[in-house]
This record gives structure tokens, C-alpha cells and sequence, in this order.
């Protein structure tokens, strides 16, 4: 059985999560531990928190029966939660603004995040402009040239857009490049971390922002009298939008739950990026986790066709509900990814992200073990605006 | 036996009222013989102490010149095994100087951090600083490290409160390695003004020497700092000399002598 009170009071989830940081942090993620403890209970940031996600980021998004979906299959009822109608695209917002929040509060003035896809940079900057605080975003120089757009969006939005050319030149590398900035300028800045992943509070912080994805889940289920649903799936790079999504249904012990990683050009070859599948338990950006790397305890790149997806670790709690054999993680290569999207956008006229695209290529392979009486629910985490480009060079059509 | 040869050092050095100088090194940059050479010469001119960083993917604690340093070695393909064999050749070449093994962790828990403890002992190495442990994590590690005789040093920095600092203090073994800024590992014009009142007090808690590292890197700054503790650490200057001379080692030797000319004098 889950037990609920997860992460324990150092921030450990089992044998995954900690604080494997330079001693130049501790402090910071101290207070950020203590104020995060103090604003979980408190009504008025609640509240104020609140209005800003349905006014603002337009929650609650809609549960959608894809009915033609499902008629693909002859299976299960399909269920979409429609994260990518959020403002500015994708969940990430959902983070973003909590932890914005939470940084006037502290009285932060400024704010640095790493991004990959650029989801979680938009969202971040989007964020900042409400509450006026300065935004530095750190970018992988090879996001970059795959992500144009978003960058485009984020520099009008006002942040100030760094491109990192360290290592791989993804996100991996741009995570570095923010925690050395947060390190240099700790006192009057806020590290806004896009996942839950790094050292505690983050995997635990970013968990319970995302947790109304499930939270809103289980009361429209309810609504629509389907009750509790007999499969979630999501797909996992760092694990926000899953960790949210899965969160409040860890206790029902009837709900299956699925994550999805990228499984690049296959996870037999050296390009993917499935960590839980082929990783093996290691510390990197604060945390200890499963981890794609070489018996010389280097980190290996990962490879995904979604920028978002592209990152050699995972979250603490995801590395734990694998071994506690809790959710089970599968894989997704790009092809099935492309296939996924060409599958919902022709079937449901919705474009997904290549993120949960690989969610929609996983059906192919769940929807035939599924019962006609039975549910699935998935996590449509982002919308595909963001990967037209990419999708327009790989899908000849 | 290893921790002890650091330990011998620092108590003569005390003794003698001279001051600290401790030198890091990336291994195997700009490759692994003239990593074997560097620590030779830097011992006969009378460096103290080696700090050898081995190479990481990710070290998130470095500055650019640092970052640029483990890059090259990792593409030359530098594994613990050259580490452990580094310091096996020396130390059976009668070499003494105590030398730390620096290191992000990760590398050391997939070794297996008592294995990694029993072998970097076994191999010769005095201690092991590890940038991204604190205290609290790995606590099995601290005593694996005192069973095999490895002395662990942890970093003090501007932003640790002082029973923290205090608590730290405690468990570091040699000496205390004091940040001097908020920030990453590199060369820097300016010291931070803060130092002065941060290293008094911290020496007030401890009867253990405090080295100050982190932005260390003309003689000038060196002698300023180590009058304000025990000694200095320098690293990202040296390899800016290494670089800028395309590997050669003549220019960073002659910089380490003038250095510890301003340390000792």
C-alpha cells in the first residue's frame, strides 16, 4: 500500500529523492522547504493561488471522451485531460504559477529556470510578467534551433533567454547552467525548477502544483459517472505531468497506471531517453535517482524527437512507484510518437505535443488488453503547436 | 596509512607556523602523463597538498574552465581506473605528497561507495572532497572512509549558518574547506568582502586548519587570504595556464612557484 506521507521529512521517496547539492544551497532550499510547509496550509495563498489557476491558466480543463478514439480500438472508453488547453499550451503553467507565488512571498526579485521544449520556459516567463519578477531562462543551444518559436515567445514575454553550449547542449546542460546561477545569486534569486525532479522541496513541490491535474480527474469522472478509471496513462521525461495525473488514484489500488517514456530510435540503441527502462540508480541535479549512464558513473545523453521528453533522469517518486512496482513503465519511440499524433489529430482534430504523443502511440499496444466495460484515462499534458516544424520534416503525407 | 599522511602534514606545517598550499589538478587534462608530471613538480616546489578532480559529465559546482578541463579529459576517456593507478605509480615511485580525490558523487556511487572507499585508500589516496554530499546524505560513506583511513573533507560556505558550520566542522577530517564566494569554481579579480568576518568566526569553532578555496588565482590574493586562514586551495588558474599554453606544463608550474613564494613568505 502507498503510503501517503511521502517524501519523509529528508525529502526521501524509499530509496530516491535527498538533497545531493553544493553546501552553497542548503541554506536556500531551507527556507524554500519551510515557506513551501507554511503556504501548504495556508488559505490565502490557497485561495489566491486558486483564482489565478481558473482565471488566469483557465482551469479546470475539460475531460474529453474521444469517442472516435476509441472507436479505433473497440475497447475501452478513452478519456483525454486537456492539458493542452491551459494557457500557454501545456501543465506547465500549473508549476509556475505556484511557484511564483510562492517566490513573492520570499521576496525573491528574480527568477532562473532551465527549459528543454521551452514549455516550462514560456510558462515561467509567462508567470514572471504577472508577478513582476525578473526571468532568466537557461536553454540547451540545440533546444534552441529546434524550438525556435519558443524562444521567439519567450524573449517578447520579456525573459531573458541564455543559450548554454556545455555537453549535450540540451536540457541536462541547461539544468547545470541554472543551478550555477542560482548558486551565484542565492539570496535574491528563486530557482523555478519545471519538474519534479532535483533535491527536496522540488519533487514534492512540483507534485502537489500539479496534483489538481488528478484532483479535477477524479471529480469529472465522478461527474460523468464512469467512477474510478481502470487505466492512467502519461508520458514520462522528467514526470510532472504524470506525478500530477497519478498522485491523488496511488491509494485506489483498481487504477492501473501507466507512464510512457521515450524510447528515441529504441531502447536497444544508444539514442532514447528511457531512464526507468534502462537506467540504473545514480545522482545528478540534487537528487538520487534512476539515471541513464556508463559503468564509469558518466552521464549518458539521452535522445528523445520531444525536446520535453529528452533528459537522462527522472523524478525521485517515479524512480520509487517503479520499484515499488506502483506504476508500470513502458516505452514509446519516436516513430510511435509520430504515429500518435497523426492517430489523434486525424481521429479528434486535437494536435497533441510530441510529449504525450507518445502516450497516444502506447494505445496500440494497451488498447487490446482492455475490456469494453473498462476505462482509460490519459494525460494530454501539451498542445502540438510547439512541433509543427518538426512533425512537418519527419511526416510525409 | 593514508589519512594520516595528510594529517603528519598539516600538524608539521602548523608547527613550523607555515602556511597552507594546496593545488588542484584535473586528471587526465591535458592528458594522464602530464598529470603524473604536474604533481611531481608541483611537490618539489613545495606545493602541500593535491587536490585531484576526476572528471565529471555534469559538475555542477564548476565554472567554465573547470567544465572545459573535465570535457577534454573525458573525451580522452579517463576512468577511475587511471585515478587508482595514478596514485598507485606514485606512491610506489616514493612520492608522499597526500593527494584528495575530488569527485561528484555519482561516480563514486556506481563504483560502490564502500569499494570506492577500501580501493582510493588502498590506491593511495589520502582523502576525498565531494562537492555535491553534504553531510547528511550517504552517511554510510563517512564511515567507510574512516574505516579504510580516507580522510573526507566538506565545504563551508558564505550562505552556512554557524551552528551548521560548527556541525560541519566536526565531521571534516585534515582540514575545513572554506568557499569564499557564492558561486561556482573560477578565477576571479575580486575577493568578497564578507571573508574576513566569516573565517574569523569559523575559526573560533575549530582547532582544525580552514583552507579557502574558490576564486583564488593572483599571488596577491593568495597571500591576502591564507594571512585570513590556514592556507589556500587554487584550481581553476592553474588549468587557465595549462590551457592558454596548449598543455604545455612549464607556465603553470612557474605560476604554482611564484604562488607558493606568496603563500609561504
Amino acid at each position: 500500500m502507498m503510503k501517503k506521507t511521502l517524501p519523509d521529512k529528508r525529502g526521501y521517496f524509499g530509496d530516491f529523492g535527498g538533497r545531493y547539492v553544493p553546501e552553497t544551497l542548503m541554506r536556500a532550499l531551507d527556507e524554500l522547504t519551510n515557506a513551501y510547509r507554511l503556504v501548504r496550509k495556508d488559505s490565502n495563498f490557497q485561495k489566491e493561488l486558486r483564482e489565478y489557476l481558473e482565471d488566469y491558466a483557465g482551469r479546470p480543463t475539460a475531460l474529453y471522451e474521444a469517442k472516435r478514439l476509441s472507436a479505433v480500438y473497440k475497447r475501452a472508453r478513452i478519456f483525454l485531460k486537456r492539458e493542452d488547453l491551459c494557457h500557454t499550451g501545456a501543465h506547465k503553467i500549473n508549476n509556475t504559477l505556484g511557484q511564483g507565488l510562492l517566490a513573492v512571498r520570499l521576496g525573491k526579485k528574480r527568477i532562473v529556470a532551465e527549459t528543454g521544449a521551452g514549455q516550462h520556459g514560456v510558462a515561467t516567463a509567462t508567470a514572471c510578467r504577472v508577478f513582476g519578477l525578473k526571468c532568466v531562462v537557461y536553454m540547451g543551444a540545440l533546444d534552441i534551433e529546434r524550438q525556435a518559436l519558443n524562444v521567439y515567445k519567450m524573449r517578447l514575454l520579456g525573459a531573458e533567454v541564455r543559450p548554454v553550449y556545455s555537453g549535450s547542449r540540451t536540457l541536462k546542460d541547461a539544468t547545470n547552467e541554472a543551478i550555477r546561477d542560482w548558486v551565484t545569486n542565492v539570496d535574491d534569486t528563486h530557482y523555478l525548477l519545471g519538474s519534479v525532479v532535483g533535491p527536496h522541496p522540488y519533487p514534492a513541490m512540483v507534485r502537489d502544483f500539479q496534483s489538481t491535474i488528478g484532483d479535477e480527474t477524479r471529480g469529472q469522472l465522478r461527474k460523468k459517472r464512469v467512477g474510478l478509471p481502470d487505466y492512467l496513462i502519461a508520458c514520462v521525461g522528467g514526470g510532472s505531468n504524470a506525478i500530477g495525473f497519478f498522485h491523488t488514484f496511488l491509494k485506489d489500488r483498481g487504477v492501473r497506471m501507466i507512464g510512457v517514456e521515450a524510447a528515441g530510435k529504441g531502447v536497444n540503441t544508444r539514442e532514447h531517453a528511457a531512464t526507468l527502462t534502462k537506467g540504473f540508480p545514480g545522482i545528478l541535479h540534487g537528487m538520487k535517482s534512476y539515471l541513464l549512464q556508463n559503468r564509469d558513473g558518466q552521464v549518458e545523453l539521452a535522445h528523445s524527437i520531444s525536446a520535453g521528453l529528452d533528459y537522462p533522469s527522472v523524478g525521485p517518486e517515479h524512480s520509487y512507484l517503479k520499484d515499488a512496482k506502483r506504476v508500470r513503465y513502458v516505452t514509446a519511440t519516436d516513430r510511435d510518437a509520430l504515429d500518435g499524433f497523426k492517430l489523434l489529430t486525424e481521429a479528434e482534430g486535437i494536435m497533441p505535443a510530441l510529449e504525450p504523443s507518445h502516450a497516444i502511440g502506447y494505445l496500440k499496444r494497451l488498447m487490446p488488453k482492455t475490456k469494453k466495460s473498462e476505462s482509460v484515462v490519459l494525460c494530454l499534458s501539451g498542445r502540438g503547436d510547439k512541433d509543427i516544424d518538426t512533425v512537418k520534416s519527419l511526416l510525409k503525407t | 596509512m593514508t589519512e594520516s599522511r595528510l594529517i603528519d602534514k598539516l600538524g608539521n606545517l602548523r608547527k613550523q607556523k607555515s602556511k597552507v598550499f594546496c593545488a588542484f589538478l584535473t586528471l587526465g587534462y591535458p592528458n594522464l602523463g602530464a598529470t603524473e608530471k604536474l604533481i611531481k613538480a608541483f611537490d618539489r616546489e613545495g606545493v602541500d597538498i593535491i587536490e585531484l578532480g576526476f572528471p565529471f559529465s555534469d559538475p555542477l559546482a564548476d565554472g567554465p574552465t573547470i567544465q572545459y578541463s573535465s570535457e577534454k579529459a573525458l573525451a580522452r576517456g579517463v576512468t577511475l581506473r587511471d585515478a587508482f593507478g595514478l596514485a598507485k605509480k606514485l606512491r610506489r615511485q616514493g612520492c608522499r605528497i597526500p593527494i584528495l580525490f575530488f569527485s561528484y558523487l555519482n561516480p563514486i556511487y556506481r563504483y560502490g561507495i564502500r569499494a570506492f572507499a577500501k580501493k582510493a585508500a588502498a590506491s593511495g589516496f589520502d582523502g576525498v572532497i565531494v562537492p555535491d554530499l553534504p553531510p547528511e546524505e550517504e552517511t554510510g560513506f563517512q564511515h567507510d572512509c574512516r574505516r579504510y583511513g580516507l580522510a573526507q573533507v566538506f565545504l563551508v560556505t558564505p550562505t552556512t549558518a554557524q551552528p551548521r558550520a560548527r556541525a560541519i566542522a566536526r565531521k571534516c577530517r585534515g582540514f575545513i574547506y572554506y568557499v569564499s564566494l557564492r558561486g561556482v569554481t573560477g578565477a576571479r579579480r575580486n575577493i568578497s568582502a564578507d571573508v574576513r568576518r566569516h573565517l574569523a568566526v569559523l575559526e573560533k569553532d575549530t582547532d582544525k586548519p580552514v583552507l579557502v578555496g574558490f576564486g583564488v588565482s593572483s599571488p596577491k590574493q593568495a597571500k591576502f587570504l591564507s594571512g585570513l586562514s590556514e592556507g589556500v586551495i587554487v584550481g581553476s588558474a592553474i588549468i587557465d595556464r595549462l590551457r592558454k599554453s596548449s598543455g604545455k606544463t612549464g607556465p603553470a608550474i612557474a605560476y604554482i612557484r611564484s604562488m607558493v613564494r606568496a603563500v609561504k613568505s
